[in-house]
């Protein structure tokens, strides 16, 4: 069974990634680092990640949100983070990484952001 | 050694599987010693962790090499040992992931998460050859609620003096 589920959806220019299960040294950083390289060479460079249902993130995990924050900043994109549950916002937290991402806690507020 | 103490080791594969079956181990001990949910959840991540150093960094991913786990349950803490037959190394030399540099590494928090996840944290030259991180938590005593020798701190506060 996949540690790591995502889909992806348009909501008018951002591409919102919805992502559940764990990101983790492994499976899922794999799947999140594919799936964000795919997003840039398809063009696109508005990207959400939701992380609602991400119940679980290791250092590798962690890296993987940082390499794929600098590979759309690379390409004049934004790549912005919403819905953190507990675990990752106090990883993000501690990390001093949560001054480095822009979070949201509304969909709707994150997509006009980006305007 | 008290007459209680108990001690668990076990040899693992230089293998992304590792991490999760060190992690899940790990985890079963914990909740059996009575460590809250959150604190099962620390311990769970520093084991992890650990095993993910010495998978990649410490035997630079050679499926000839092994991963030595080991536990030790005393009275007081439950001690974690993660030995790979690597080059060692100091944790002097660890970048600190939180300097404004270093902020974008896509790598090296792991060492940092453990020492701020953990009571004690050091690394060792190992008897395989290579490092040995050594990190305990405090044992919850009868009655405790949380299990957490860090109650009411903050995770800042939690953090190690030098962080890596």
């Amino acid at each position: 069974m996949p540690a790591l589920f995502m889909t992806c959806r348009e909501v008018g220019a951002v591409t919102i990634v919805d992502l559940s299960g764990k990101i983790s040294l492994g499976e899922g950083s794999a799947l999140l680092r594919k799936t964000i390289r795919d997003l840039i060479e398809g063009g696109q460079t508005k990207i959400l990640l939701n992380l609602g249902d991400i119940n679980y993130i290791d250092s590798s995990g962690i890296g993987e949100l940082v390499s794929g924050f600098t590979a759309v900043r690379n390409r004049n994109g934004e790549l912005k983070l919403l819905n953190l549950t507990k675990k990752v916002h106090d990883l993000l937290q501690i990390t001093k990484l949560f001054t480095v991402f822009d979070v949201y806690t509304d969909e709707g507020t994150a997509v006009r952001s980006y305007l | 050694m008290t007459p209680e103490a108990k001690h668990l080791e076990v040899i693992l594969d230089t293998h992304v599987e590792s991490v999760n079956l060190a992690e899940e181990m790990c985890l079963r001990v914990a909740e059996a010693v009575g460590f809250s949910e959150d604190e099962c959840y620390r311990i769970g991540m520093s084991v992890r962790e650990g095993v993910i150093n010495a998978f990649h960094y410490g035997n630079q991913e050679r499926p000839d090499k092994k991963i030595h786990l080991a536990l030790d349950l005393t009275q007081e803490k439950m001690i974690i040992h993660v030995m790979d037959e690597g080059k060692g190394f100091h944790l002097a030399d660890v970048p600190d992931p939180l300097a404004e540099e270093n902020l974008l590494c896509t790598s090296g928090r792991g060492i940092f998460l453990m020492k701020a996840f953990m009571d004690e944290f050091d690394v060792v030259a190992g008897r395989t050859g290579g490092a040995e991180i050594i990190m305990s938590k405090k044992i919850p005593g009868p009655g405790s609620a949380s299990g957490n020798g860090n109650h009411g701190k903050s995770n800042s506060d939690a953090a190690p003096q030098q962080e890596a």
